[in-house]
């Protein structure tokens, strides 16, 4: 059988299984992206609180969760929750090891990390807000939301796209890891593929191929915005 | 009733101000009436900038009050603690009567000139957008960069943004207009320019308050001077008697010395 043949969509192609795969990837990577953004963004209020308690939660939570293997990670949250999940149904008779659900599992893991990450973003792109234009809407008379929406968020976010895109990058990249667990996204699709077809160089190839293409096409979204919000500020030529 | 006429637009009562122990301004007190133009001068770390920022609560003082047309400030001044003021919609009302011209500008970076003239119109005094951009239009042709409207602010000179700066403020209809040393970021001769805008202003009849170095245009323009020193006023009066008789020594050797 010839690649084409391999990867078509005729009856022994599997196409339509590595298409399945990559929204798969898609789908846990966006939902843990998005689960990060909200820690990213508590953590980073945290971190500016005046709250003691609040700060060192927040330093915390960032030091260990970029500090350990993304992979070990993963492995607590699936077996954590896969023993509540069993002790709980040991109580209604059920026997032996239930495993947590792969999607939520994979995607709150990797929310936890990438949300570690993001929430230095976030925490950069604040320590970088010009103080005097802040400075200046209060002056004019700016309630402190008015000032949050029209001031600081268009400001915040120059400076934040860029490194959100890497933490994206980072993000599709840790998503690989989820096979581990068993969801069926390109990695395990390729691992399936390549063992029951002995075919194993044609689908890691086409795995990279389609993890390239997915940071090829967010990566020139990630540009737009980014080209989008620098409007004003001027460059070194 | 006191007379409407003659309330002064801004009334600062023995106002102190410290940073942790050390006390910058030690009970200032400066009225500005109606069509007054104040300068005050005085070296660096006299507290002339904290005072001008104590009038729109940009600093908070730590006794004394602050009155705007007549309106005070409430304030909650308990000792050991930050002072505070208690109504910030009341503050945020009367800042925008109080429009402020910054040393390095601050305009708004991601906004255009045209965007930077109307965004405290509309979003903060809630008028309409296509009056704003029409009076917009008309204050920056009034201080010569009508061609600059949709740029933005860094591509403009250090004179030309002080000058958006100045417009931004005028399109607030302020009654009070806070000069914070708009002209010390400025290359030398771009100076010019920013202070003939400033003297059309003064010629006009507006109330303004301005921290200055330019003891030239003080003495013009101001009809009063006020000598700020280690926070207390040294001298105050109009500009061609305190220029010509000073009667603080300070006074006397801080015009003397580069000016």
């Amino acid at each position: 059988m010839d690649y084409l043949q391999l990867m078509g969509f005729g009856p022994n192609g599997w196409g339509y299984g590595m298409l399945a795969a990559t929204g798969m990837t898609v789908a846990v990577a966006l939902c843990g992206y998005l689960i990060g953004s909200v820690l990213g963004s508590l953590g980073a209020a945290a971190a500016f609180s005046r709250f003691m308690p609040l700060r060192a939660i927040a330093g915390f939570y960032t030091t260990v969760l970029r500090g350990i293997p993304d992979l070990l990670v993963i492995y607590l949250f699936y077996f954590g929750s896969s023993s509540v999940i069993s002790a709980v149904g040991a109580l209604f008779g059920a026997e032996g090891f239930v495993g947590a659900p792969a999607f939520l599992t994979g995607a709150m893991a990797i929310g936890v990390v990438s949300g570690a990450y993001q929430m230095q973003v976030f925490r950069g792109a604040v320590l970088a807000l010009p103080k005097g234009e802040i400075e200046a809407a209060r002056a004019y008379g700016m309630p402190s939301f008015l000032l949050f929406r029209r001031i600081i968020l268009p400001q915040a976010a120059r400076f934040a796209i860029p490194g959100m895109g890497n933490v994206w990058q980072l993000v599709l990249k840790e998503s690989a890891l989820i096979s581990v667990i068993g969801l069926v996204e390109i990695m395990r699709q390729s691992q399936i593929g390549a063992g029951s077809t002995r075919q194993p160089f044609s689908f890691y190839l086409t795995a990279g191929a389609l993890y390239l293409l997915i940071t090829f096409v967010s990566g020139r979204g990630f540009r737009l915005a980014e080209r989008r919000a620098m409007r004003g500020v001027r460059r070194a030529a | 009733m006191p007379d409407p006429a003659k309330t002064p637009a801004v009334q600062l009562s023995n106002i102190r101000k410290s940073y942790g122990e050390h006390e910058v301004l030690h009970g200032v007190s400066l009225t500005a009436n109606e069509g007054d133009v104040i300068s005050i001068l005085g070296s660096s770390g006299s507290g002339k900038s904290t005072l001008l920022r104590c009038i729109n609560m940009l600093e908070v003082p730590n006794a004394g009050s602050v009155s705007i047309h007549g309106e005070a400030i409430t304030l909650d001044q308990k000792p050991g603690q930050p002072p505070r003021a208690r109504d910030m919609r009341q503050v945020n009302r009367l800042r925008a009567k109080a429009a402020m011209v910054f040393q390095s500008f601050n305009l708004w970076s991601h906004l255009t000139i045209l965007e930077n003239l109307i965004e405290a119109p509309v979003y903060v005094l809630k008028r309409d957008r296509k009056e704003a951009i029409a009076e917009a239009e008309a204050l920056l042709a009034r201080v010569g960069i009508a061609e600059k409207r949709h740029a933005y602010p860094a591509h403009l000179s250090g004179g030309q943004q002080q000058r958006a700066a100045i417009a931004r403020a005028l399109a607030m209809h302020p009654s009070v207009m806070l000069f914070d040393e708009p002209t010390s970021a400025l290359d030398p001769e771009l100076v010019g320019e920013v202070l003939k805008v400033m003297r059309d202003l003064a010629a006009e009849g507006r109330t303004m308050l301005i921290v200055t170095h330019e003891m030239g245009f003080a003495r013009d323009v101001s009809t009063r001077t006020v000598f700020l020193h280690n926070g207390v006023i040294e001298e105050e009066g109009a500009p061609a008697e305190v220029f010509e008789n000073p009667r603080s020594d300070r006074f006397r050797q801080f015009i003397s010395r580069d000016h």
